[in-house]
This record gives C-alpha cells, sequence and structure tokens, in this order.
C-alpha cells in the first residue's frame, strides 16, 4: 500500500488583478519528507502556500491534503496543518501562555489539556522562563519559536512553514532548523518556503524552485547544486577582454558553459570541485585574457536561478552541450 | 500495547489517524463555545488597554449633563421635564457610537497577524468576528448604565422603576449588539481603520440627530419627520422611552426587537462573507 500524498496539488493558479502570482504549480509531497520551495521574493511562494493553506482561495487547479480536498473541505483540511507564516501570527497583547492557551481552547482542548499543552510546547522551545511576559517584549527568534509552537498545539501530520528563518540570526537559525527536523522525526510532513539554497540544501529532502508563479525546477538538493557545479567561479573580465574568447577557454578548461551574468563583463563558471578554479584561471592568463576580480564561492540561489530560467528561456530549443548537463538532460531534474 | 521495535522510534503523529479523525465542520457547540474564547481574547484586551473605554465612559457622561443643560431649558422649558424624553436618546447614541467603535477596533483586530492564524484554524469562520462583539456588550452595558446614572445625578426620576430602567438597558445593549454586525461588515469590507471610521461617522450622524432622541416628532418640518418616524433608532429611543419612564413593553419595543433581528440575520452572514474574502 502506498501512502497517500501528504500534499498533492495539480495546475493551481491564483492571479491577482489579471496578473498570475500563482501560474499551474503542480506540487506533490509525500508524506514524512521535507519539501522545499525555494524562490526569490515574490515568485509566488508564499500565495501558494495560502491556497495549500485554505487562508486564499484558489482560481484553478486542484489541491489535495492527505487526499482531502482543500477547495471543497476546507475545515477538515484546517484540522490536518499548521501554519507558521513569515511574521509571528500570535497576539501581541497576551502573554505567551495566555496565546498557546487559546489557540488550544479554540481547537477544542479542555481548559486544564490546553494548560498543559501550553506548558509543555514553551518547554520544548525554551521559553518557560519567558510564559508570562507580554509579546511585546520578545526577540524575533522567541516569536518565531512561539509561533511554531502555536502551529504544533494538536499535533498536525503536515506543518507550513513560510520562510521561518528569514532574519534570523544564525545561531537561532541553526536552532530553528534542529526543531524542523525533530517535527519529522516525530511524524510531521514539512513544506517550506525559503529564499536560502542552504536552508532548503540542509533541510529539504527534495526543493521545487519557484520562478514568477511558476515550477521551474525540481529535484534533491544534490540535483539542483550539480545543475550549477558543486561550486562558482565569478569572474570579471577586464574592459575590452574578448568574452568569446574567454567563453571558449572556459568551456575547454573546466568543462562547462559559463553563465554571463546581468552585469557586462562578468561571467559564473559552475565547477564540480573549487580546485578547478586555478585551472580556469590559468588557461585565462595564458591566452591573455585580462580580468579584473575573481572569487570562489558556494552557488547561491541567484546561480542556481541564472542557470535554470537561463537555460529555460535562452536555450530551450538548442542542445545544451555541457555546462547545464543535468538540467539540459532532464535526468535528475525536472524541468519544465 | 505499549512496546515497539527498538530500531523504529514511535511515530507521534499519524496522519491517517488525523484524517479520520477530522469533522467536516464546526458544530454549533463548537462555534458557541469558540466565540465565548474570543471574547475572552477580546476582554483580556480590553482590560490591558483602558483607553478602550474612555470612549464609553466620557461619552455618558458628558452628553448628559451637556445636552440636559444646553438644550433642557430651550426645547422642554426647564433641565427636568427635558431629562425624561432625552436620557433615553442619549442612551441610543452611546450605544450606537459603541458599536461604531467596534466596527473599527475589528478593522484594527484584522490587520494584525493573529487574525491569519485564526483564519488557518479549523474554527467557525464566525468566531472571531463574533468573539470581540459578544466581549462588545460589556462596554454597551457600561454606556447604557452610566448613562441612565448619570441621568439620576443631575435629576432624572424614571418612571419605570428600576425595572423598567433594566429592561431599557437590556434592550439597549441587545440593538447595540446586532447594529454592530453593521459595522462588523464595512470593518470587513474596509481598507482600513480610518475608512471604517469615517463611513461610520457618515452613517451614524445622520440616524442619530434624524430621529426622535433629543426634540420630539411634532417639532419638526414634514418631510423631516417622516424620516424621522421611520428611522429605527427613532424606534430604540421610543422603546426605551417606553420602558424607562412608564415600565411598557409596548410594540416600539417589539420594532427594535425585530429591527435587531433583521439586521443580524442580514448582516452577520454578510460579515462573515467579507471577512473570508479579505486578504
Amino acid at each position: 500500500m502506498t501512502a497517500v500524498a501528504a500534499i498533492d496539488a495539480v495546475g493551481l493558479v491564483k492571479s491577482f488583478g489579471g496578473v498570475a502570482a500563482v501560474d499551474g504549480v503542480d506540487l506533490e509531497v509525500r508524506q514524512g519528507e521535507i519539501y522545499g520551495v525555494l524562490g526569490p521574493n515574490g515568485a509566488g511562494k508564499t500565495t501558494m502556500l495560502k491556497m495549500l493553506a485554505t487562508l486564499l482561495p484558489i482560481d484553478a487547479g486542484q489541491a489535495r491534503v492527505f487526499g482531502v480536498d482543500v477547495a471543497g473541505e476546507p475545515h477538515r483540511v484546517r484540522q490536518l496543518l499548521g501554519v507558521t507564516g513569515q511574521y509571528a501570527s500570535v497576539d501581541e497583547d497576551l502573554t505567551a501562555a495566555e496565546n498557546l492557551w487559546l489557540f488550544g481552547r479554540l481547537q477544542g482542548l479542555r481548559s486544564a489539556d490546553a494548560r498543559a499543552t501550553a506548558r509543555r510546547l514553551l518547554g520544548q522551545f525554551g521559553l518557560e522562563d519567558a510564559a508570562d511576559k507580554p509579546i511585546a517584549q520578545f526577540s524575533g527568534g522567541m516569536r518565531r519559536r512561539l509561533d511554531l509552537a502555536a502551529s504544533l498545539i494538536t499535533r498536525p501530520p503536515l506543518i507550513f512553514l513560510d520562510e521561518p528563518t528569514t532574519g534570523l540570526d544564525p545561531r537561532t537559525r541553526g536552532q530553528m532548523w534542529d526543531t524542523i527536523r525533530g517535527l519529522v522525526a516525530d511524524g510531521c510532513t514539512v513544506l517550506l518556503t525559503t529564499q536560502y539554497l542552504d536552508e532548503a540544501d540542509q533541510l529539504a529532502d527534495r526543493i521545487a524552485v519557484i520562478d514568477r508563479g511558476r515550477k521551474v525546477a525540481e529535484g534533491t538538493p544534490d540535483e539542483l547544486k550539480t545543475s550549477v557545479g558543486d561550486s562558482t567561479l565569478q569572474l570579471r573580465l577586464a574592459p575590452g577582454a574578448d568574452q568569446e574568447l574567454a567563453r571558449g577557454i572556459v568551456l575547454r578548461v573546466a568543462g562547462a558553459e559559463p553563465v554571463l551574468a546581468p552585469e557586462s563583463g562578468r561571467m559564473n563558471v559552475p565547477l564540480d570541485t573549487a580546485d578547478r578554479a586555478a585551472d580556469v584561471l590559468v588557461g585565462l592568463r595564458q591566452a591573455g585574457v585580462s580580468i579584473t576580480s575573481v572569487s570562489v564561492a558556494k552557488p547561491t540561489l541567484d546561480e542556481v536561478f541564472l542557470a535554470i530560467t537561463g537555460h529555460d528561456t535562452e536555450q530551450a530549443d538548442e542542445q545544451n552541450p555541457t555546462g547545464n548537463a543535468a538540467v539540459g538532460a532532464g535526468i535528475p531534474l525536472e524541468v519544465k | 500495547m505499549t512496546t515497539l521495535i527498538a530500531e523504529v522510534p514511535p511515530r507521534v503523529v499519524d496522519p491517517a489517524a488525523a484524517v479520520a479523525r477530522t469533522r467536516p465542520r464546526a458544530s454549533l457547540a463548537d462555534t458557541v463555545s469558540q466565540t465565548l474564547c474570543m471574547a475572552w481574547r477580546a476582554l483580556k484586551k480590553m482590560r490591558r488597554n483602558p483607553e478602550q473605554f474612555f470612549d464609553v465612559a466620557l461619552q455618558p457622561l458628558l452628553f448628559t449633563a451637556m445636552f440636559a443643560y444646553v438644550f433642557g431649558g430651550a426645547i422642554a422649558g426647564n433641565v427636568q421635564s427635558y431629562l425624561p424624553l432625552m436620557v433615553p436618546g442619549i442612551v441610543a447614541q452611546t450605544v450606537l457610537t459603541t458599536c461604531m467603535a467596534t466596527g473599527v477596533q475589528l478593522r484594527e483586530d484584522m490587520d494584525k497577524g493573529v487574525f491569519d492564524r485564526f483564519k488557518s484554524l479549523p474554527i467557525a469562520r464566525i468566531a472571531p468576528l463574533a468573539g470581540p462583539m459578544t466581549a462588545d456588550l460589556v462596554r454597551y452595558l457600561i454606556a447604557a448604565g452610566l448613562t441612565f446614572l448619570m441621568g439620576v445625578i443631575i435629576g432624572y426620576r424614571p418612571g419605570g422603576g428600576a425595572l423598567g430602567v433594566l429592561g431599557a438597558i437590556v434592550l439597549a445593549v441587545f440593538t447595540g449588539w446586532s447594529l454592530a454586525w453593521i459595522f462588523t461588515w464595512i470593518g470587513t469590507m474596509a481598507k482600513s481603520a480610518r475608512s471604517v471610521q469615517g463611513m461610520s461617522m457618515m452613517i451614524l450622524f445622520p440616524l442619530t440627530f434624524l430621529s426622535n432622541a433629543f426634540v420630539p416628532v411634532n417639532s419638526l418640518p414634514s418631510g423631516l419627520a417622516d424620516f424621522v418616524k421611520i428611522n429605527p433608532v427613532s424606534h430604540l429611543v421610543s422603546a426605551t422611552r417606553d420602558l424607562a419612564n412608564h415600565a411598557m413593553i409596548s410594540s416600539e419595543v417589539g420594532w427594535t426587537l425585530l429591527a435587531g433581528a433583521v439586521v443580524i440575520a442580514v448582516f452577520a452572514p454578510l460579515s462573515v462573507h467579507s471577512y473570508r474574502r479579505h486578504l
């Protein structure tokens, strides 16, 4: 018996004033996985999440949560999921304990049970000392934790986390990651949106890349990163340098198609190992191509994006030589 | 049975069981209990932001004294004989102003993040609206009670006795609660709390001043008098007078109750509908 998908969405569409914020997204999230939705601001991540969470009506398409139709039976769907937004959705005028008690009561817990659950969650999230303080005195990290705690009162099997660590300091961020892993260990399924590739990398079993309301790629973090190389050599050519020549050298030495950045003279070279950077630089030097700056970095979301959407819009009909082999061949990555 | 195979961690969350547990909609009992939870929240907030009480406390005290001494002589000959006419009018006016505040506050509240959570919870859609309104019963009670108290202090002796006054207060509270649905609806429709305030004022002022709240109807020109007679606020004022001054459950009381029920029947569903559409 195969378990029903935690989320099964087909052709989701949401428009605001004639502009499609989400434009025909399919999504299948398996039970027990962390599924990352990666995309820049305004890509439609939050809108998609809100539709799945019954917070926004679905304009077209269909979505099921554990087999329950989101549009048809929203009340049942709401009993299956916890939502934690980008900003803390707790009551500023109540204390932490009062907030959790209220949300517990609203979901049918008896007063004493709601109080016990509140205490347990506050302990679990390291907030017991702040239980009776007004939220106004909470730090950003404390608010996020309280907000997540509030989503877990009834132990829903599916948790939506909308950019759970945006604006958090690195330490708090790490704690949040541990908490999210803990949820999955308990049997939850997590749908996570993020702007950070490393966050999706750290947490997600599978990732969908969303751009302008469309899913442009989907795969495991490794598959995604392979598509842009393990690290990226960023080069800025000196003014007047021969860009075509440089491209040829990179292609020959690194075996990868450089991705031209929007600024003139800048190119990003996906590398399977950072060691290759030296080979590229030597190659350029021997050919007399002058550069003004150079750096080696882990691929960023920008590069994943440029690589994936660049391929999508410019090279769709061409035989893609080497660069985005994974994307071009479509084997590990499903490219729309 | 608690034995588990050692290697397999206990799965605390079981999706299949969770799906089986779900209920298709909130029952009436759930709705009532959720509304009361939301009312509890609103009362907590009221206690922590006491400025919410200023309008319900100050207006009855100030307006009662002001209107009595300014208009008493001109309209009824003297302050004493104006009070039985005016105090029920002020009661109606204060309660209406208080319901306007309901809409404004709801709008402010809805703009906060916590309302997103309420929407995502499996609770009756009406509960986040009805809860604060239920808590507002306390404010209507204070507003109506204080107006009568101030009236008594400056010499009003209600002919209906304590029971009549009590009846008048209960009627005013009920009417306030039902009319508050109109302002709740405006609150869910408007773009900001400020526009709720503006729109509500536009509705409220004509309704309260073009009524029999402060002047006898027979003193008005005929066209205006016709409007004043059909104005629901006039019925509330007359009903309040009948109860407070004569302890009489008149047809005016019936009309007021009916009007309140109609307003609820129309505007409660409209509010919920518009609340659900709200981003």
